[in-house]
């Protein structure tokens, strides 16, 4: 029978937690899931503490220290963190969580660990679930069919007060990728791939739906890859429909429904799809035959080219805009057009952030690194677990041995230099292969320059000292 | 109460010939740190207004200006409309961006596009940001090259900005429009509608129990 009203995953989640229309027309979306950190939440508590507001639910919130943390030794706990600012910061967050009874995940607790690795693999995040978080990185948890959007500060306290969150509804997009990925391609390549394809603003005012036969052959860590940088092709969301392996992850993880719940809650995931002839604003097709292992050159994630290509040149860019910034980027880079990015020594290697740092990536990390020592050329190698579960796993296989038999710094979880809030920065001009998100000027340090890759390139790049194809 | 904007206003622009300007260029990760509201402004664009390296610690009085900057052009240094390229405040969704704009003087972004997340931190911090197609953007790029410095009237009521002869319509979201011109707390305006969120939750409560602790 044809289903009269075909409806989007998208659709299903806004209509499921639609709660109405405010007199101005903005929409009120119920949210599940609230995700704190310390860096954008102390100045919403404060709103809250001066309006005398308390938290509507405080049962769907969860809060966790990443952004700040040390990776080195914490046996001093709060104390032993140098940087006062830092301190306070994360101080303000256990003072805040203390006072409205919030549950708080924090520095010495074994599932401490960046917020969009903490929530999936403790089972917060759930099929069908609304989640907000003010990191626009929110989008990691759209890999297990829930709307997950990253919001501001002056929203984080909206949420925290109303349960809701003001919107009007996004369009919907759909980007199907089918066939396998080539030898060392993988999700990271994959999501780089698909920036590279629509532009840092293709996904603007659009929520994506990732499907296709390359998608559903993906771990669920691969998912969370691909959704994670979403937010870097311009969309607020990205999200791939609950199937058999979503249920599977979720069924043995701490804050998962069980017995008869977790039946009924699995009856009412299984409703979270796509319908056949349901409609799409836009839409885009791939195959991964014609992804090769990708490498961001420039300033923007959308700088981005296979390992066999070589650096753009000025003559690839109609506009003088385009040109302009693409001048910019290549010499804030100290790169040469046209060039092959195999030419260039690194000074770091990064692995870790909410993108990579899953044990599926320190696996592939270590196979790569297994019984061979970095080059001399690099002067520092971090492998930054994404949480306390994820090192301890990581240590019960072994892997930590082969890191640090190899040269790498086996470091304690936390987002480290993908943003370089805390101590582990690149110096100026320093070169570093990186498995996060963002190679913005001075991302990860002042005058730093990024190249986003994935584990398996890092590790690669790691022993050489520079890039190199890993395809064949 | 939030800060409000007026419903007509003037100003002289600055022009930051860019695309893609990304959060962490407007504030860099050093200066989220601070667990206030204000006091931003002095870092907005730091690495690129700056010659060296600050943090939250450093005197910016004493700090050298990159003099190559264009908001460093003394031309420039009172613009209070800040004109750009194509998904500007891309990347992070800190809200610091915008309270960094602000508290800079900015009361107003003109470009073809912006992006998600910081277009709903403007509005609620009475930013305004106004679309305009890419070919005006050129337009006025041409302008300002020729003129050194142009003046903007903006009038939010009836959606339109007015430079030189010209005017240029706008779009502005009824409910975008309603929270700039009045300044109104969001958070009790919601709360006005208290009723429909408990009416809401007592039935998906039903639908979703293993939800609610």
């Amino acid at each position: 029978m044809n289903n009269p009203n075909p409806k989007t995953l998208y659709d299903k989640l806004w209509d499921t937690h639609f709660v109405g229309s405010r007199s101005d027309n903005g929409d009120l979306l119920y949210i599940d899931l609230h995700m704190v950190h310390e860096v954008t939440s102390p100045q919403a508590f404060e709103g809250l503490k001066i309006k005398g507001i308390f938290p509507r639910r405080v049962d769907s919130i969860v809060a966790t220290v990443d952004h700040n943390v040390p990776t080195t030794d914490r046996s001093k706990g709060l104390r032993g963190i140098k940087d006062s600012i830092s301190r306070d910061q994360i101080q303000a967050l256990q003072i805040n969580c203390h006072d409205f009874g919030i549950d708080l995940i924090d520095l010495n607790d074994l599932n401490q660990g960046i917020v969009h690795v903490v929530g999936p693999e403790q089972g917060f995040t759930q099929p069908g679930m609304t989640i907000v978080c003010g990191d626009s990185h929110t989008s990691t948890h759209g890999a297990f069919g829930c709307l997950a959007m990253g919001i501001g500060t002056s929203e984080v306290e909206h949420v925290l007060a109303t349960q809701c969150l003001v919107m009007n509804k996004q369009k919907n997009m759909r980007i199907s990728i089918n066939g396998p990925l080539k030898k060392n391609v993988f999700a990271k390549d994959l999501t780089m791939f698909l920036i590279g394809k629509i532009g840092t603003a293709g996904g603007t005012g659009h929520v994506i739906e990732y499907d296709g036969s390359t998608i559903e052959s993906l771990s669920m860590e691969g998912r969370m890859t691909v959704c994670n940088m979403a937010i870097e092709a311009g969309a607020r969301a990205g999200m791939i429909a609950p199937d058999q392996k979503t249920f599977d992850y979720l069924k043995s993880k701490p804050h998962s429904p069980k017995g008869n719940e977790y039946e009924a809650a699995l009856k009412y995931w299984k409703t979270f799809h796509s319908d056949e002839n349901s409609n799409f604003d836009t839409v885009h097709n791939f195959f991964a035959e014609e992804i090769e292992p990708q490498i961001t050159w420039g300033t923007s994630p959308e700088m981005v080219i296979g390992v066999k290509d070589r650096i753009p040149s000025k003559e690839d860019y109609t506009s003088q805009t385009e040109r302009n910034n693409f001048e910019a980027a290549l010499d804030y880079m100290g790169l040469n057009a046209g060039d092959s990015l195999e030419n260039y020594s690194l000074d770091q290697i990064f692995i870790g952030s909410c993108t990579n740092s899953r044990i599926e990536d320190l696996r592939k990390a270590a196979e790569i690194l297994d019984g061979n020592v970095i080059s001399k050329k690099i002067k520092r190698a971090m492998i930054v677990p994404g949480s306390g579960l994820v090192k301890k796993q990581a240590e019960e296989e072994g892997l930590h041995e082969t890191f640090i038999s190899s040269g790498f710094e086996w470091r304690e979880p936390g987002c480290s230099m993908c943003l370089g809030m805390n101590p582990d920065q690149l110096g100026e001009k320093e070169r570093c292969a990186s498995t996060s998100n963002r190679n913005f000027e001075g991302r990860q340090g002042h005058l730093g320059r990024t190249h986003l890759v994935s584990p398996a390139m890092a590790a690669a790049a790691a022993l050489a000292g520079n890039f190199i194809d890993i395809s064949s | 109460m939030n800060k409000s904007i007026s419903n007509i206003f003037s100003g002289e622009a600055v022009f930051l010939d860019k695309a893609n300007v990304d959060t962490d260029q407007i504030i860099p990760k050093q200066f989220l740190k601070s667990i206030k509201r204000t006091g931003f402004g002095p870092n907005l664009f730091d690495a690129w207004r700056y010659l060296d390296k600050g943090d939250l610690n450093s005197d910016n009085s004493k700090r050298k200006l990159n003099p190559d900057f264009i908001l460093n052009h003394d031309l420039y240094k009172s613009c209070n409309i800040l004109i750009t390229r194509e998904n500007f405040g891309c990347g992070s969704s800190r809200e610091h961006a915008v309270w960094a704009l602000t508290d800079y003087g900015f009361t107003t972004i003109i470009a073809p596009s912006f992006a998600d997340i910081f277009k709903n931190n403007s509005y609620k911090n009475g930013l305004l940001l106004i679309e305009v197609d890419k070919e005006k953007i050129d337009e006025i790029f041409t302008q300002i090259t020729e003129k050194k410095i142009i003046n903007i009237e903006v009038d939010v009521h009836n959606q339109f900005i007015y430079l030189e002869e010209k005017q240029i319509p706008f779009e502005l979201d009824d409910f975008k429009k309603k929270f700039l011109l009045d300044g109104i707390d969001e958070v009790g305006f919601t709360l006005q509608h208290q009723n429909k969120i408990e009416d809401f939750e007592k039935n998906y409560k039903k639908t979703v129990p293993w939800l609610f602790k």
